[in-house]
């Protein structure tokens, strides 16, 4: 008797978040190929050109399957760039779409006029967000079996850890994005924050080639735990516990992101 | 009704014969005008001076991510003389070959795409004594410009860590700066022919291939023969080789070569620029 | 120095695009201080006229000859002397309100120090000396398009071409730049301006020719063509039907001429208060009825049987 009345408000809700997440799907119907295009060829040409081809001067180089625990360089790099490619892709659409939806085409406020609310507007757009993330990971997967790259079957599990990888960047790129006026913080983020986490977060080298003194840096961003976990998915031997741990640092990550973005886009949004 | 083709190619005949002698003064090497645009474009980037500066950062991190962390497992590569040579030696030029393509066309194609469609800037500019041939030159300059800013800083970089093997390696900047003109000009051409900002997608899959493949991070040996050939063709790789010749070595007459490649592609894609922006504003 | 060769010469000017014509073989002079309007609808050739004017669009056949050059060969050298108000603000939107005279001026080959005095005093001019360092995006239509106007005079040009220079704008902001263009022209600087609106034509022209698809309907200053296509004044009527295309009949022989709109009856004589007397006298009641004075809307309806804004 006195739940059920509770449950209605929360079951519209969801259903405003629905319909405005049925708005991003039908952007999306118009750009689909090409991104499907680019979502499968980029991760082959890095695959190959660095998996493959470089890769056949690292397994020549005895001292360094010591180093990569005594895998070849592409079954190596194929679940780090898997995680690597999820966040730089969720980088963009967590910056650029938002500033479009605040700024350049204002369809957060179209939205709005609607009885929706600016949270509502939020989830809908980070759960697109997450969508997109699936679908470009799991066309990442199809290629990583083209390239024989997967050890064992866990590494299905390695695309729901990709989104989540994906997300734990998206998020806070959507909520820092709310703040801002223009596009040139954004490219900022990008050369500052997401291309170094790229380089030097354990997908292209263990973290422990770095000096002593950067490693805890490597350690706290989410992709290192996204690269690692998808990794021993891939290879196979993720234990239990850590992946646990992994998948908890970056659900942690992702919730105080979701509260801080909350704020920002009320403060942009709700004037 | 039926012959409206005649009329189209009688009126396309006469805008075509006045549109070709609207170009007389553009093939005027450094004309003045066209640095107007190059005056105009620092002043935008000025007021952008993160986005311009940035830029830089991003064959750095490359490059320290190589030799902090790829280089250790690559071991060393054959140099260009054939002698052995750390992979970051080896790499380094090349990103400086990269860093001077990415800076030319990231402003040729997204920057005069936007300008073109969005901002009319050149409908405005065109309105002035400033030609179609100014505006072309203008933009591959500013690009060039640009680019050759981010190369030189480059290789200062690699001097600083010993990553320059040859005091010809200062022959580098100007090898750099016809690169840079080179892809500029194609990239111009390029956008001239974009429809909407979808179409940048294929910019990126012509970039990243040739940015991956053309000899960057590992020596044409790792190629079967037929690849090999491919990877000789890509204009980056003209860029590459001649760089990381002068960078590791002395020059040979082969790089004469490159060096003309490169120059065909700068003043083809400077024709066409100049008539595609004719063609789309001077209706 | 020669007041009585013209600025412009066009003769049998023509547009095609295609097989569509857009300018159909019109002549016409401009002499110089001289604001010189071209009236019509959209869609009358009035933009592609500017364009060619402005050397911006290649004539496709006649001759058209500006400041005494051929805009094909001599292109730059006429767009040096000319200013161009285009009908879309193709304003630098990357840059501040400042920035753009500057810029703009440096495409002019102008020497910094002269740009810089020229921009202080156009921004007097326009009113947008308190916006000098703001970014052009944000701006109000009415600012930006004062802007385009301060931009086009940065190369003190002899020639202004102004098209459609108010479209867009709130009545406070038209009256604000006519004021503009009326200083302009007082200083002797020869305008020409495209519009679509009677009221623009009436107080910046002083010639100005009447455009319909693409051809030349009539020239003369707005008194003349008043006085020679139309009455003194007009008897507009509204009735409470549907059509009023019937009870033009019941109107015959009140004026010299009545035209009839979808919403109205319009009654062209010399004495409009009598015909509104006839009007009752003949036991016909409408819901609305007024008597004006005749307008270039007038002399348009009567030379193509159509109203200019639609």
């Amino acid at each position: 008797m006195i739940t059920a009345p509770a449950r209605r408000p929360t079951q519209e809700s969801a259903h405003r978040i629905w319909r405005s997440y049925l708005y991003w799907t039908h952007i999306y119907r118009r750009t689909w190929r090409a991104s499907i295009a680019s979502g499968f060829l980029t991760p082959t040409l890095f695959m190959a050109a660095m998996g493959v081809g470089l890769g056949t001067l690292v397994n020549h180089h005895g001292s360094s399957a010591h180093q990569l625990g005594g895998v070849s360089y592409l079954d190596f790099i194929a679940p780090g760039l898997l995680a690597a490619s999820a966040m730089q892709m969720a980088a963009i659409e967590g910056m650029f779409p938002v500033m479009a939806g605040i700024k350049w085409i204002k369809f957060y406020q179209a939205m709005l006029a609607t009885p929706i609310t600016v949270t509502e507007v939020l989830y809908a757009h980070l759960l697109w967000m997450a969508t997109r993330v699936a679908m470009v990971s799991s066309i990442f997967l199809v290629a990583m079996f083209a390239f024989g790259a997967p050890r064992s079957a866990e590494v299905l599990a390695a695309v729901p850890v990709a989104v989540l990888t994906g997300m734990s960047m998206a998020v806070p790129a959507a909520a820092f994005t709310a703040t801002r006026e223009s596009d040139q913080a954004l490219i900022g983020v990008i050369r500052f924050v997401v291309m170094p986490m790229f380089l030097f977060s354990g997908t292209f080298f263990p973290v422990t080639q770095l000096p002593a003194w950067l490693r805890p840096l490597a350690y706290a961003t989410p992709l290192w735990h996204g690269v690692v976990l998808c990794r021993s998915l891939s290879l196979g031997d993720a234990s239990w516990a850590s992946s646990l741990g992994h998948v908890g640092y970056l659900l942690a990550f992702i919730a105080v992101a979701t509260l801080v973005a909350r704020r920002t886009f009320s403060r942009r949004l709700a004037a | 009704m039926s012959t409206p083709t005649v009329l189209d190619r009688a009126a396309d005949g006469a805008a075509g014969a006045a549109a070709g002698l609207r170009i007389t003064p553009t093939w005027s090497l450094g004309s003045r005008r066209a640095m107007r645009l190059v005056e105009r474009n620092g002043r935008v980037y000025f007021r952008m001076w993160v986005i311009f500066v940035s830029g830089f950062f991003e064959p750095l991190f490359y490059l320290l991510s190589i030799s902090v962390g790829i280089s250790k497992l690559a071991g060393p590569v054959a140099g260009p003389g054939g002698h052995l040579i750390s992979y970051t030696a080896f790499v380094a030029p090349a990103l400086m070959a990269v860093s001077s393509m990415n800076g030319a066309v990231m402003d040729a194609t997204f920057g005069v795409f936007f300008k073109l469609k969005f901002a009319k800037v050149y409908d405005a500019v065109l309105a002035t004594p400033m030609d179609s041939g100014d505006v072309a030159l203008g933009e591959i300059s500013w690009a060039v410009l640009r680019g050759g800013i981010y190369s030189c800083v480059f290789l200062v970089v690699m001097a600083g860590m010993g990553l320059v093997h040859s005091p010809w390696a200062a022959l580098a900047v100007p090898v750099s700066l016809l690169e840079g003109f080179g892809f500029a000009a194609v990239a111009m051409a390029t956008a001239t022919y974009m429809r909407s900002w979808q179409d940048f997608d294929f910019v990126t899959l012509a970039l990243m291939p040739m940015f991956l493949f053309s000899g960057t991070f590992y020596p044409l040996s790792v190629y079967p023969s037929g690849l090999r050939e491919l990877v000789l063709a890509t204009p980056l790789y003209q860029g590459v080789a001649v760089i990381r010749g002068l960078d590791l070595g002395s020059p040979t007459w082969s790089m004469a070569g490159h060096c003309l490649y490169l120059l065909v592609m700068s003043v083809a894609g400077l024709m066409v620029a100049s008539r595609r922006l004719e063609r789309l504003i001077l209706k | 120095m020669f007041p009585e060769s013209p600025l412009i010469q066009a003769r049998a000017l023509t547009k095609r695009f295609g097989s569509f014509v857009a300018v159909d073989g019109i002549d016409f002079d401009v002499a110089p201080g001289e604001a010189f309007g071209f009236l019509g609808p959209n869609g009358a050739g009035k933009t592609s006229t500017m364009r060619m004017i402005a050397c911006m669009s290649p004539v496709s056949s006649g001759t058209l000859r500006i400041l005494g050059m051929d805009p094909i060969t001599d292109g730059p050298n006429i767009r040096r002397r000319i200013g161009l108000v285009p009908q879309e603000d193709t304003l630098d939107l990357e840059m501040t309100v400042l920035d753009n005279l500057l810029v703009y001026g440096r495409y002019f080959d102008l020497p910094r120090k002269v740009i810089r005095e020229r921009a202080r005093r156009l921004l007097d001019f326009a009113q947008l000396t308190d916006r000098a360092n703001d970014k052009v995006d944000p701006l109000s239509g009415g600012l930006k398009r004062r802007l385009t106007i301060a931009r086009s005079l940065i190369s003190e040009p002899e020639l202004l071409l102004l098209d459609e220079p108010t479209t867009g704008l709130d009545p406070q902001a038209r009256h604000l730049l006519w004021d503009r263009l009326y200083r302009l022209k007082q200083q002797g600087v020869t305008l020409i301006i495209t519009t679509h609106y009677m009221d623009e034509a009436e107080q910046l022209c002083d010639r100005l020719v009447v455009m319909d698809k693409g051809r030349i309907a009539a020239e003369g200053s707005p008194r003349e063509l008043i006085t020679r296509y139309s009455t003194r004044e007009v008897l507009e009527l509204r009735f409470r039907v549907d059509d009023h295309a019937p009870l033009a009949a019941q109107l015959a022989g009140l004026g010299e001429r009545i035209e009839t709109l979808p919403d109205r009856l319009l009654v062209y004589t010399d004495d409009g208060e009598s015909a509104a007397k006839s009007v009752a006298d003949r036991g016909l009641d409408p819901v609305a009825s007024f008597v004006r004075r005749s307008s270039l809307e007038d002399v348009f309806l009567r030379l193509t049987g159509r109203t200019l804004v639609d």
